[in-house]
């Protein structure tokens, strides 16, 4: 059902004597939106250039619909869009001048087209001043109406949130969502681990130029058993109570695993502990049965975040 | 899949909107006229000098060049430049046709022979040294790779564009220096004759094959070969900005090889391997007007073929190294 249109099989990638991406491997299908995570430096803009033949693997291939991205650019690109990094354009020539630029370089790309991917991004207004007069943001929207113009079965979109204000990230968000909905592969990278969460339905976390894991965000969420945290007093007589219950794994140093917000506002009289979901109304009655005054039970999903610094045990993002 | 005409097109419409061609139209609107009233001074003074017959002229400026080969303070190249140059007005002298007869036609024959070796160069640069980097600098190379074109196709719509306007500026420098040269000096001149054809051999000339030919025809002679010397010098021009990231870059290293090859000339070399060197090549129009090379064993044939070996490793380097390279940033 799910129909592959993007497949990487053992990529890697040397540049000098030192190997920058190792045996990258992943797929993106038809209608999904694939998160491409990890912190700057782990090799995430370099597999994108090799996704759109910017840079050639050292070995491994890179497959859109089965045409060979390195070797047959003329049919595997005409599936792709692409804004690599920031969307650069020709700023001395008008907004409507460079989506025909671009049109001119794909077969099939008429005026009508240009005219419907201005309206997609809503540009309109400005499409015929010189780029150089635009901002940021519509910058960003000329560069994906720019990729939207080949009527890509793939958008490959490399840190798209980037110098965008929270108005504009959210209105991204909805425009991918979107796009997502209309069949479309969309291929996203951020180092910003909530940008994915909310966004992506698959993910694959890269780190110092291998794949960490790929998968779904809940399902790689799930993996990972929830933490708790108990406000009660006394605290040491319902700690002992908790380390004694089965399946109750109780966190030494809440510091690694949970957010600075979090601990920030958690009580002194409080410990976290890793447990199943499911047995917390019996640790509970046995801690009430025991005559601890429970103030509070705090079940926290973990980030994203915390996967990764699991992952990559304190490897430094941003 | 896509056509390379597009690709061409669109490579003009970047030419034309980033304005550099108008910069290359305004230097020349600003130069020409400076020279021309150089020019126009410098007739000015002699025609008073020799009450306007250039045979008086001619005669003095013979007999001055003769007394200079007798000291001993002219080196002997000199020496041998100024007995070939005699033997060339006094063949002039002897047709009783003026060499420098005062109208546009001769004056743009003159300044197009003056800027053959560096100032059409530099015009070119504006645009062949830009091409690629240009790209490069402002990181628009990514969108257009990532296009499903083949890299060689947008490589050879940059080259044959060009191309395309390395004849255009040859073509705006005689248009430009004839009109405004011709405001002052007359437009006329066309059918004036020139000699060509001197065997200069050691230090003789060797008069038998000299024939006269009309103006016009000596000046497409003329542009044909700063033709051919352009679009050498812009193909090196587009290989070094294939390989320079930054345009500012890219120029300094042409510019850097172009005045090196007017030094290297001046100094009319001892050291005769300097003649592979595409730099002291580019004076083709001197091997029309009879002026010696620069260095023993030139001739125009040597010259064509050096700069056609340089022209072709620039294009097979340009090609092969755009179609690898990884874009890194």
């Amino acid at each position: 059902m799910d129909n592959i249109v993007l497949s990487v099989e053992h990529v890697h990638k040397k540049i000098g004597k030192k190997m920058i991406i190792k045996d990258v491997t992943f797929d993106v299908r038809e209608g999904e939106i694939f998160g491409f995570l990890g912190p700057n430096g782990a090799g995430k803009t370099t597999t994108i250039r090799m996704l759109v033949d910017l840079i050639k693997p050292s070995s491994g291939t890179i497959k859109v619909y089965g045409y060979d991205v390195n070797r047959d650019q003329e049919n595997a690109l005409q599936y792709v869009g692409s804004i690599v990094e920031n969307p650069e354009v020709y700023t001395y020539l008008t907004g409507w001048e460079n989506l025909e630029h671009f049109a001119r370089m794909q077969s099939g790309v008429e005026e009508a087209r240009i005219q419907e991917v201005v309206d997609i991004v809503r540009l309109d207004q400005r499409i015929h001043d010189k780029v150089r007069t635009y901002s940021l943001g519509m910058r960003q929207r000329l560069g994906i109406a720019q990729a939207l113009l080949g009527r890509p079965k793939l958008l490959i979109l490399d840190e798209p949130t980037n110098g965008l204000d929270p108005k504009g990230i959210k209105e991204l968000r909805l425009f991918i969502r979107k796009l997502a909905e209309e069949g479309l592969a969309v291929l996203v990278s951020s180092h910003l681990l909530s940008e994915i969460q909310l966004l992506c339905d698959r993910v694959a976390i890269i780190s110092q130029g291998s794949i960490l894991a790929v998968g779904e965000v809940n399902e790689l969420v799930s993996q990972n058993a929830d933490y708790v945290i108990w406000e009660m007093e006394p605290l040491s007589e319902g700690e002992i109570i908790l380390s004694q219950f089965e399946g109750v794994h109780l966190v030494e140093s809440a510091e690694s695993v949970l957010d600075d917000s979090l601990i920030a506002g958690m009580s002194v009289n409080s410990v976290v502990t890793q447990n199943e979901e499911g047995i917390i109304p019996a640790i509970l009655l046995r801690l009430v049965k025991a005559g601890i005054a429970v103030k509070g039970v705090n079940k926290i999903n973990p980030t994203l975040e915390q996967l990764f610094l699991q992952m990559t045990e304190g490897e430094n993002i941003e | 899949m896509s056509n390379i005409l597009p690709l061409i097109q669109n490579e003009c419409i970047k030419i034309i909107k980033k304005k550099r061609f108008y910069v290359v139209l305004l230097v020349l609107l600003v130069l020409v006229p400076i020279f021309t009233y150089a020019q126009m001074r410098s007739s000015e003074l002699s025609r008073d000098k020799f009450n306007g017959d250039w045979r008086l002229e001619l005669q003095q400026q013979i007999t001055d060049n003769q007394n200079s080969l007798g000291s001993d303070r002219i080196p002997e190249e000199w020496k041998k430049y100024r007995l070939i140059f005699v033997q060339q007005l006094q063949y002039y002298l002897d047709h009783n046709v003026n060499p420098k007869e005062p109208n546009g036609v001769t004056f743009t024959r003159e300044f197009m022979d003056n800027s053959i070796n560096l100032f059409i160069p530099l015009l070119i640069m504006a645009i062949a040294s830009d091409i690629v980097s240009g790209e490069r600098t402002t990181g628009t190379i990514k969108m257009l790779l990532t296009r499903p074109v083949k890299r060689w196709k947008v490589l050879l719509s940059k080259m044959i564009t060009m191309i395309m306007f390395v004849s255009l500026i040859i073509f705006s420098t005689f248009a430009i220096s004839y009109l405004i040269s011709g405001a002052f000096f007359g437009y006329v001149g066309f059918n004036i004759p020139v000699f060509t054809g001197f065997q200069i051999s050691g230090s003789n000339v060797d008069m038998s094959a000299v024939h006269a030919v009309p103006q016009w025809e000596y000046l497409l002679m003329q542009c044909g070969l700063i033709w051919f010397v352009a679009v050498t010098v812009a193909l090196l021009a587009f290989m070094v900005s294939v390989l320079v990231k930054s345009t500012a870059a890219s120029i300094v290293v042409m510019m850097a090889a172009l005045i090196a090859g007017t030094i290297l000339t001046n100094m009319a070399s001892a050291w005769t391997s300097a003649k592979y060197l595409f730099m002291v090549n580019l004076q083709l129009t001197n091997y029309l007007a009879g002026t010696p090379a620069p260095i023993e064993g030139m001739n125009l044939n040597f010259s064509l073929i050096v700069l056609g070996i340089w022209a072709l490793v620039s294009v097979v380097v340009s090609f092969t190294v755009f179609t690898k390279r990884d874009i890194l940033n």
